[in-house]
This record gives structure tokens, C-alpha cells and sequence, in this order.
């Protein structure tokens, strides 16, 4: 039985029921729109990514092939002109600056590591609750800083002090090679330079570390206690084993950072094109630094030697951050 | 018969609650001891032997404390009980390291940069002045124009893109969630000065063969969409679902749910996400120093000229090397720390507060 009212009888004599509506899980078109348009957003990082890879290729392909393997093994950057102003021969080798990047960034992650798990070991399990909030705090607000701040503070105040430290790391352990330096030239070494890519990259792998801490269960936590485990022995049965990977990670992640700055290397490293393995010593490389120095007076040949090495740092970093993010994502959640 | 027994009532006042584990006065007392004893320990080492400086009284003191801590603990209670009070001091030692840093960085900054501002300093521009200049001349109110004009353009490409690709991986989550959200992570990790080059490479060369600061704010943009976008996804990832399944419930489309629902409820959050985009990218030099170049000049049209911004006043003056030039660069570090600090305290406050309102 319908039930009509009776106005509906009289207006329309023919009073149909009407058919029941269609039910069905297709969008609608401004769904179909909207869902078109996100999507197009969410792929842009691959288009970015994609762009950016493909432009530097296509500039610095010429370099590439014209120097072959030798522009990542040879150190010599050097273009030659006759007096027209042509180029007669050029050489482009960026071992140097590739060696020097990778020192500095992973002295500056062995350096950062240990401090930042202090760190982030401390405001998880150990400190006050007020203590907590207000370095949590400063912490974020370090990680925004600007580089250029870091370089300039490392340049007139750091500066001093690291080359102090370094002459008593020179004493003591002189005897090992790294550490050795016969010039005794201390400013403007690599290891000032990790000093302060290590201070910048403390509040990234803090909070990393913090947060795969702060998701260790909970039970098991409890359980460790329960038994009467001091804070240290719960820590190393449970927050140890959960969180390592994800701590790589987070160290990986700072090591793609360090890899790719610019300005604060720039400020206090003296870039030299030779190949620098005493980290004291006041010689040293960086892709990134290397890109800003030769940038201002670089002719267009040049230019696309400097996009060639751009590829390069942006390949690596790649690489580094797809391996941290593995490390994190994959492992830090679970852990055993 | 036990009915007639008065009971008296038993007076419990002086029972104090116990907490065992909290430290008694005899403990404080103790360890308030062996910190001064460190101390003065820390320093007769320091009169006697080769050590010196900050740094060597740091380290002496925290040997001896430590020392003396664990020792004590260990005649207490044992190994385990040692083993933990040193792992305790050595935690604390690292956190206190992490804020030696940034305290000398606001020391430094805040001290220096201070004598470097006067009232003109933000209406004035460099245009007849060197950085060597005494400080009563010139200013960077044309930098900060530029900053503003670099930052606002850069934003207008930037948050779009950033909401969506986090709308795309909170709401919509397709086949390339993963992918994605792989991407927007390297895209993170990518270093100032490449995506610099690649719009030097990609525009400048082919197209506009000029630095404009229009350039200078596409590379920020690169920088800027991953913070965005990261910091959104997690903020849509706090609305609960409850709201979602609301709005398609009422008959809602997705679209509509999404637009006149879960962006409104997270309206707060993303605001903070833009905001801490802002101060990633406020002062990013490289970039800005590659495509804006710089000027000293007040300019207005982000399309042509040179244009100045914060982060080149403070590397001129910096490059320049009188004491005069690197006061100011003290004082552009000064105002743009100050910017950042303010983006940052207002990105706290909206972030803090409840989602959904």
C-alpha cells in the first residue's frame, strides 16, 4: 500500500510512483573532478623530481660525456681560454668535492648521533615534564633556523673554539692518520665544517629518534619495570631493540641534509680542489659549496659543468633519503 | 558485651603518606654534596694537570661526577643500579650539549645584531650606502620587501600544491599513496642549491635569460611543498573519521565532505603547516643568491630587476668584512630570526589547539 496524499490526487490525476533511485557507487562528475585534481596535485612531486632530474641531465650532458667516468674520479677543475676568449681545453673532476662531502657529512653524523640519542633518550624517559615541553620546543625552533644563521655563528664563533679542539685532538691523537696535520693550519678545516653541519642536523635526527621512541609498547615497557628493571635495563630490553633502525634511519636522513648544504659549509671551509683526507687540516670539499663558489663568474660552458655536478649531489642525496626513508618507515614501526 | 566497648577513635594525623620513590631530603642533600664536590674536584684537576678552557672543565667535572655517582650506587645497590646512574648522567650531558648551541646562537645574534638598529633602518634602503656605511645610514627595509615579495609568491604556488598532494594521501589514498608519499620525503631531502639550478636550468637559460625574484620564489616553492605537505597530511590524519563518515552519511559527495567538512575541521592545522613552510623557506640563501640576484634598491615588481631579500643583505654584508658590514649582517640576522620566531610561535599556538575547532 502507497500512501498518496490526497493534494498530490488532485494536481496530478496521474499519479505515478516514482521509480526508485538508482544505487550505485560510481562518482559523480565533481567527485570525478575533485578526485582528477588531487590526484594531479599528489603527483607533482613526481613531476618535480622527474623535471628536475631530466633539466639537469639535458644541460649537463655535454660535460658527461665529454669527460666520461672522469668527471667523478679526476680532481682538476680547470677552463682554458686563448685570447679570443674560446675555450681551448677544459677539465672538470669533482672527486675531490665528492670525497669532501662525504666526510664532512658523516663526521657530522658521527658526531650528531650520540647526542642527538642522548637526547632524545633523555626527553623520552628522563626529564621533568616542564624540562620536556620547553627543550622539545627549542629543539623545533632549532630545526627552523635558517643555514645562513649557522654559517655566520660558525664562521665568528664556533670557528675559534674548533680550531682549539682540534690542536688538542691533534696532540693527543695525532698518531692516528686522520687526525694528523703537519701545516698547522687549523681554521677552515673539514672538521669545523662537520662541527657545524652537526649542530644543524641534531634537531632533525632528536626528533626522529624521539618519535620512534615515544612508540615503543608500552607493555613492554611496563613488563620491564614490573620486573624491576632500572630505567637502563628497560631501555636497552626494549627501547634499544624497537627503535635501532628507525635511529639509522633518522641518521640517514641527517646525512642527506649534511650532504646537500650549502651556505653554512661555504662560510667556513676553505674549498680547494685537492683530495683532503686529514679532517683537521684546513682543506676541504663540498659539491654543494663548489656550486655557489664557481657560480658567479662562470661562463655558460661552465655553467653546465656546475649542472652536471648539481645532478650528481641531487642523484646522491636521493639515494641517501630513499635509504632512510626505507629505514624508517619500513622498520621503525615494527621493530623486534 | 562488645557492644558496650567504646572503641576510641584512632588518631592517624601522624602518618604521612610515603613515597619511596620520590628522593628524600637526605638524598638531595647528598646529591646537591657530591655536585659542589665535583666541582671543586673538576677544578683542582683543572689548576693541576694540562687541562683547560670550557670544555676541559665540562669534562672533568662530568668524569668525577659521574665517578662518584656510580661508585656510590654500586656500594649501595650493586651493578645494575651503577650502570644506570652513569647512563642517566651521560643522557643529561647529551641534552645538555644539544642547547649549548642554540643558546650561544641567540646570545651571539641578540648581542650583536642589537647595535645595529635604529628606526630608519626599516624604511631605508641601500641604494646610496656600501655595507661598510656607519650604521646610522642606510637599512633593509628593501630586503625585507623582497623577502615578503618572495615569500608571498612562492606560497600561492606552493600551498595549493602541498594541500592536495596531502588530500590526495589522507582522503583519497590511491594506487600511488606509497609512492608518494616516498616521493615527498626525497623531495625533502632535496638540497637548496639543486633546486636552484634546476629552474636556472629549466627557465632561466631557455626563457627569461634575466634574474627576477619571480624564479627565486618558484625554487623556494620546490622547498617549501614537501614541508607543507607533511606536516597537512598529519594534521588530516588527526580528523577523526567519525566526522567523514558524517558528511557521506548525510548524502554528502566526497567532494563536498571534504571541502565543507575535513578542510574547515583541520583549518587550524593547516594554517600551521603553511606557516612552518614559511620559515623553512624565509631564509634560504642559495637559491635566492643564484636566481633573484640581489638588489639595493626598493623594488616592488617581482617580475624584473634585481631584487634584494633578507638572506643576500646578510651575505653581502657579510662578504664585505668591515667591522660596520658585519654589524649589519648581525642585525639582518637579528630581524629575520625574529620573523622566524614569530612564524614559529604562531604555528605553535594554532597547532596546539583542539582539532575541529
Amino acid at each position: 500500500m502507497y500512501k498518496i496524499h490526497p493534494m498530490t490526487l488532485l494536481e496530478n490525476k496521474s499519479a505515478e510512483i516514482p521509480a526508485p533511485r538508482e544505487i550505485t557507487t560510481k562518482p559523480r562528475v565533481s567527485d570525478k573532478i575533485f578526485r582528477g585534481i588531487v590526484t594531479g596535485g599528489g603527483l607533482s612531486s613526481l613531476i618535480i623530481l622527474g623535471l628536475i632530474f631530466a633539466f639537469l641531465l639535458y644541460q649537463g650532458f655535454d660535460i658527461l660525456r665529454s669527460q666520461g667516468i672522469s668527471f667523478l674520479t679526476t680532481s682538476r677543475w680547470d677552463v682554458n681560454f686563448d685570447d679570443v676568449g674560446n675555450i681551448t681545453s677544459s677539465d672538470f673532476g669533482l672527486s675531490a668535492m665528492l670525497i669532501g662531502t662525504i666526510i664532512c657529512s658523516f663526521t657530522a653524523v658521527l658526531i650528531a648521533v650520540p647526542i642527538s640519542v642522548a637526547t632524545a633518550l633523555y626527553l623520552s624517559f628522563y626529564a621533568p615534564p616542564i624540562v620536556k615541553k620547553f627543550m622539545v620546543t627549542v629543539v623545533d625552533l632549532m630545526a627552523a633556523f635558517p643555514s645562513i644563521l649557522f654559517g655566520i655563528w660558525a664562521y665568528f664563533v664556533l670557528m675559534p673554539s674548533g680550531a682549539y679542539w682540534a690542536k688538542l685532538l691533534n696532540k693527543y691523537l695525532g698518531f692516528i692518520p686522520v687526525f694528523s696535520n703537519e701545516q698547522m693550519v687549523y681554521d677552515s678545516s673539514p672538521f669545523i665544517a662537520s662541527l657545524i653541519l652537526a649542530i644543524m642536523i641534531i634537531p632533525i635526527v632528536t626528533s626522529i629518534s624521539r618519535e620512534i621512541f615515544s612508540q615503543a609498547p608500552l607493555d613492554r615497557i611496563q613488563a620491564a619495570y614490573a620486573l624491576g628493571a632500572t630505567r637502563w635495563a628497560m631501555i636497552r630490553a626494549v627501547v634499544i631493540p624497537h627503535g635501532r633502525s628507525g635511529v639509522i634511519g633518522g641518521a640517514m636522513l641527517g646525512l642527506g641534509r649534511a650532504m646537500g648544504e650549502t651556505v653554512a659549509v661555504y662560510t667556513v671551509l676553505n674549498l680547494v680542489f685537492a683530495i683532503n683526507w686529514h679532517i683537521l687540516f684546513g682543506v676541504g670539499g663540498n659539491v654543494a659549496s663548489l656550486i655557489l663558489l664557481k657560480f658567479g663568474e662562470a661562463t655558460p660552458y661552465e655553467i653546465k659543468a656546475l649542472m652536471a655536478a648539481g645532478l650528481v649531489l641531487f642523484v646522491l642525496t636521493l639515494i641517501v633519503n630513499f635509504t632512510a626513508d626505507l629505514l624508517v618507515r619500513r622498520l621503525g614501526g615494527k621493530g623486534k | 558485651m562488645s557492644s558496650n566497648v567504646a572503641v576510641a577513635p584512632v588518631n592517624y594525623d601522624h602518618v604521612k603518606p610515603i613515597r619511596p620513590w620520590q628522593a628524600s631530603p637526605k638524598d638531595r642533600v647528598i646529591t646537591g654534596g657530591i655536585f659542589v664536590v665535583s666541582v671543586l674536584i673538576a677544578y683542582a684537576l683543572i689548576e693541576f694537570t694540562g687541562l683547560s678552557g670550557k670544555l676541559g672543565m665540562f669534562a672533568s667535572f662530568l668524569a668525577v661526577f659521574v665517578t662518584i655517582n656510580a661508585v656510590r650506587e654500586y656500594l649501595r645497590f650493586g651493578s645494575a643500579s651503577a650502570k644506570d646512574t652513569l647512563v642517566n648522567t651521560l643522557v643529561a650531558a647529551g641534552a645538555f650539549l644539544t642547547i649549548i648551541p642554540i643558546t650561544s646562537i641567540l646570545y651571539t645574534v641578540i648581542s650583536k645584531g642589537i647595535k645595529g638598529l635604529y628606526p630608519g633602518l626599516f624604511f631605508t634602503d641601500m641604494s646610496l650606502n656600501a655595507p661598510n656605511d656607519p650604521l646610522d645610514v642606510g637599512g633593509l627595509g628593501h630586503s625585507i620587501v623582497g623577502t615578503l615579495l618572495l615569500v608571498s609568491i612562492a606560497l600561492v604556488f606552493s600551498v595549493p600544491i602541498g594541500i592536495l598532494t596531502a588530500l590526495y594521501l589522507t582522503e583519497i589514498k590511491g594506487r600511488f599513496s606509497r609512492p608518494i608519499r616516498f616521493l615527498v620525503q626525497a623531495m625533502s631531502g632535496v638540497p637548496s642549491i639543486v633546486a636552484g639550478l634546476f629552474i636556472f636550468s629549466a627557465i632561466l637559460i631557455p626563457i627569461t635569460k634575466n634574474n627576477s625574484s619571480l624564479l627565486g620564489s618558484l625554487a623556494l616553492t620546490i622547498l617549501m611543498i614537501p614541508t607543507v605537505a607533511r606536516t597537512s597530511e598529519e594534521v588530516l590524519n588527526l580528523i577523526p573519521n567519525d566526522l567523514r563518515e558524517a558528511g557521506i552519511a548525510l548524502g554528502g559527495t566526497q567532494w563536498r565532505t571534504v571541502a565543507m567538512i575535513v578542510v574547515p575541521a583541520a583549518k587550524s592545522g593547516l594554517i600551521t603547516a603553511v606557516i612552518l613552510g614559511i620559515a623553512r623557506i624565509a631564509g634560504e640563501t642559495a637559491p635566492v643568491l643564484l636566481l633573484a640576484g640581489g638588489g639595493d634598491k626598493f623594488n616592488f615588481n617581482p617580475a624584473s630587476g634585481p631584487m634584494g631579500s633578507l638572506p643576500y643583505y646578510i651575505w653581502r654584508s657579510f662578504g664585505a668584512g668591515s667591522a660596520e658590514a658585519v654589524t649589519r649582517a648581525w642585525t639582518g640576522l637579528l630581524v629575520l630570526l625574529v620573523i622566524v620566531f614569530i612564524l614559529f610561535t604562531v604555528a605553535r599556538f594554532l597547532g596546539n589547539r583542539k582539532v575541529g575547532k
